[in-house]
């Protein structure tokens, strides 16, 4: 149902803000006649109903209108995004701030004023290292330890998982019985809570878990896998693709689906190979989806937390403690609670991410450009 | 609905605002069994005594009194009562209970426990009551050294002796782990006690890297190495998390288990029949010293509370003798009240192994050193403790030698110190 008076044409203007308050109440006066069918629709009701609201609506309307006189019609905005404005800085500007003046402060104390200034000694103390590719040649070996941990894990998630994704969303994308299954399926373990993965797992790989009872009965015998330093951590890795694969490989099935059939068919047409076809046609098209999967996939790995967790609990020793341990640790967990510490770490952590996402989007922008 | 909403926000305000005139006193309690059930039960005979005061009991996890109320209390919005286990680390937040009760009582109840409370700052404030005195200790499953034609070590045998013996049962019962220690710097540092170290000098100062202590460092971990240990609890978990290994014990699967007194409620219930266990008490080190860790629990007040004579005679109304004696029988807990201990207690629905047991770890008291004393009672405890698990955890699973794992432990404790203060 279309208001003749709207949308506004070129000839109707709305008031500017040297007219002010006037024209725009003037024009409300003016304004064009509801459409007659509309007014066909109106029962007795309406007008009643109507008289009823009008003077709730007055209420508001004399406030706004005295502010409009006092602001401008332009400055009258900022009223109406005060109340974000207000959630937004309270809830996110504000914490980052403190995060920033807390990172700069030591001892334990929990209120800012009673804390003492130390200035960037914090981030001195995490980066003072004789070595920093040996967290035992470092004063805070525990955040070199989990940062060389964060980077491995990193690497190998996210390249593991991107390459898993990318061949499940091809195979997905393929002409196989029961697709739409299959396509639940993995995209499923998304759906789980991280603290629910970590505790199926655990409970498949304890000493006396699931996997060791299959492998005691096949006779080949069973494995303390989580006492072990590298199984638990391969099994971290492994637990976090098995989470995670699903999303991104539900965006790389949108990209591929994205392309265009005719391009396929005319390489068929040429006799092109499929795996000549997978790699000058799928690969190149599919490169900007692939972008946006392997930062978002970067990111998600740098804040790695819960799941790793709640299965290790970081151990054995520190084989399995990520960055964002290390922070929650040294904030909230260990004593006394090195509120300064920790900030000064989720500072870096947040750098690195800031710098993960201005790449995503220089590259993000290369490529809509062309 | 606005008039819903109105009524709503009334009635809310209406019922924050009643309590506040009733004097409401919220107790955060957490329980190892029944504490929380049966002070509630006990409060209400206060409550009816003092009509017009409401004690609430919220009862939360342990976790969250370790790391919730400490940051409350910093804000300012803590509870006005709450049992806590860092006795001396959050002295700072205290009510000072001198000006209501009878000091000469609570002297004479309490004794040395009062000190526990006092923390870095010393005085003679009364800042709470010892509710549950606990000691570690070993428990031994009898069963397992009948079925193995094993001789059980004697009174005074050695932490050698016990493990030989371990091994030696586990070995001709088939059973997975010899000897199991929860994972804590606080069970920790009994056996190093008994190994020489002094952790908490007399004049106060605190070492984690003396010879001693580095003694039983490396026996710790040659024997996580060797298998007599259970490996799960120490190298299974990361940073300075809590392990027990009770239910490895409750299943069977340990012959030697060093946790504490107040594991024996829960073995009392969950073991049943299935096998014979007993308490041995603390084994001695090479120099003779059989030192366990007291420890335990106390109930506090917080000055920042609206009520303080309330809080006041709440604590106090728990801590006298009929009352403390009650609660101490139906937790099944050892009694720090000196009264209550002379008078002896009747464990209510004890079985005969777990008033045998309460009996063991009470006797074993006499043994603990000073310096066992003087570390519960030492502010920052819960810095030492958590440094002892993270470093001996990592020298187990190879990360750090023994003796970096040693020197770390001495760089970490300057540091926690230097950010305490």
């Amino acid at each position: 149902m279309r208001w003749p008076g709207w949308p506004p044409t070129s000839r109707r203007r709305w008031p500017t803000r040297s007219k002010g308050v006037a024209e725009t109440k003037g024009q409300g006066a003016t304004a064009p006649a509801p459409p007659p069918e509309m007014t066909a629709l109106r029962g007795a009701g309406d007008g009643f109903a109507l008289r009823l609201i009008s003077p709730v609506m007055r209420l508001v309307e004399i406030p706004m209108i005295a502010l409009q006189r006092l602001l401008g019609i332009n400055r009258l905005a900022w009223v109406f995004l005060a109340p974000n404005l207000l959630l937004f800085g309270l809830f996110a500007f504000l914490p980052v701030i403190l995060n920033v003046a807390y990172a700069t402060t030591g001892g334990a104390n929990v209120m800012l004023a009673d804390r003492p200034q130390i200035g960037m000694g914090n981030f001195e103390r995490l980066l003072d290292c004789a070595n920093h590719l040996d967290p035992n040649t470092c004063r805070e070996d525990k955040f070199w330890r989990a940062v060389w941990n964060t980077l491995w894990f990193v690497t190998l998630q996210v390249g593991i998982m991107v390459g898993f994704s990318l061949l499940t969303a091809i195979v997905l994308n393929g002409k196989i019985r029961a697709r739409g299954f299959f396509r639940s399926v993995f995209f499923f373990p998304v759906l789980l809570s991280p603290v629910v993965v970590a505790l199926i797992w655990k409970w498949m790989l304890q000493r006396n878990g699931v996997l060791n009872a299959f492998l005691d009965w096949a006779g080949i015998g069973g494995y303390n896998w989580l006492v072990d330093a590298q199984w638990a951590f391969a099994w971290s890795v492994f637990l976090s693709v098995w989470a995670h694969m699903g999303f991104y490989t539900l965006i790389l099935l949108a990209g591929l689906q994205a392309i265009p059939r005719d391009v396929y068919e005319a390489a068929t047409m040429d006799r092109a190979s499929p795996w000549r076809a997978f790699r000058r046609i799928t690969l190149p098209l599919l490169a900007p989806t692939m972008l946006v999967v392997l930062v978002l996939a970067l990111i998600k790995g740098v804040q790695t937390f819960d799941e790793v967790y709640a299965f290790t609990g970081g151990g054995p020793g520190t084989a399995t403690t990520f960055i964002i341990q290390y922070i929650y640790e040294e904030g909230f967990a260990g004593s006394p609670r090195l509120f300064g510490l920790s900030a000064a770490a989720s500072l870096l952590v947040a750098f690195v991410l800031v710098v993960l996402t201005l790449v995503q989007l220089w590259v993000n922008r290369k490529s809509v450009d062309g | 609905m606005t008039h819903l909403k109105l009524l709503g926000t009334t009635a809310l305000a209406l019922g924050l605002a009643a309590p506040a005139m009733a004097q409401e006193i919220r107790f955060m309690c957490y329980s190892d069994g029944n504490e929380c059930e049966v002070y509630d039960d006990v409060l209400t005979r206060f409550e009816a005594a003092n009509p017009g005061v409401d004690v609430i009991v919220d009862v939360v996890p342990y976790q969250a009194i370790l790391e919730n109320l400490p940051i409350q209390l910093a804000a300012g919005s803590g509870p006005d009562i709450a049992k806590v286990t860092d006795l001396g680390g959050l002295s700072q937040y205290y009510l000072d209970l001198a000006p209501y009760i009878d000091r000469a009582y609570w002297e004479a109840s309490f004794g040395d426990t009062l000190g526990w409370y006092r923390g870095a700052a010393g005085g003679d404030a009364i800042n709470g009551m010892h509710s549950q005195l606990t000691i570690t200790g070993a428990f031994v499953n009898a069963t397992l050294f009948e079925q193995a034609g094993v001789e059980m070590p004697g009174a005074d045998a050695t932490w050698d002796d016990w493990a030989e013996a371990a091994r030696s049962v586990a070995a001709a019962t088939e059973t997975p782990f010899p000897m199991a220690i929860d994972r804590t710097g606080h069970r920790f540092a009994g056996p190093a006690i008994s190994y020489g170290a002094a952790i908490v000098a007399e004049d106060g100062t605190p070492t984690l890297s003396d010879e001693g202590f580095a003694a039983f460092t490396a026996q710790f971990v040659e024997w996580n190495n060797d298998g007599t240990m259970a490996r799960d609890v120490w190298a299974g978990q990361g940073g300075a998390t809590y392990q027990d290994a009770a239910q490895e014990f409750i299943n069977g699967e340990l012959v030697f288990y060093y946790s504490g007194s107040w594991q024996v409620g829960r073995m009392d219930s969950t073991v049943g029949d299935l096998f014979d266990w007993q308490v041995v008490g603390s084994p001695c080190g090479p120099a003779g010293v059989c030192s366990g860790m007291p420890g335990g629990a106390g109930i506090v007040g917080f000055s920042a509370t609206q009520h303080p004579e309330v809080v006041a005679a709440v604590i106090d109304f728990l801590a006298q003798e009929d009352i403390y004696a009650e609660v101490t029988a139906r937790t099944r807990n050892l009694p720090a009240h000196l009264g209550v201990a002379q008078a002896g207690v009747e464990f209510e629905g004890a079985s005969p192994a777990a008033a045998a047991a309460l009996s063991a770890f009470a006797a074993d008291l006499a043994d603990v050193a000073p310096s066992a004393f003087r570390y519960q009672g030492y502010a920052n405890n819960r810095a030492m403790f958590g440094i002892t698990a993270e470093r001996v955890s990592q020298a187990i699973v190879g990360e750090l030698s023994v003796e970096d794992a040693v020197a770390r432990m001495a760089a970490d404790l300057e540091a926690a110190l230097a950010d305490a203060q």
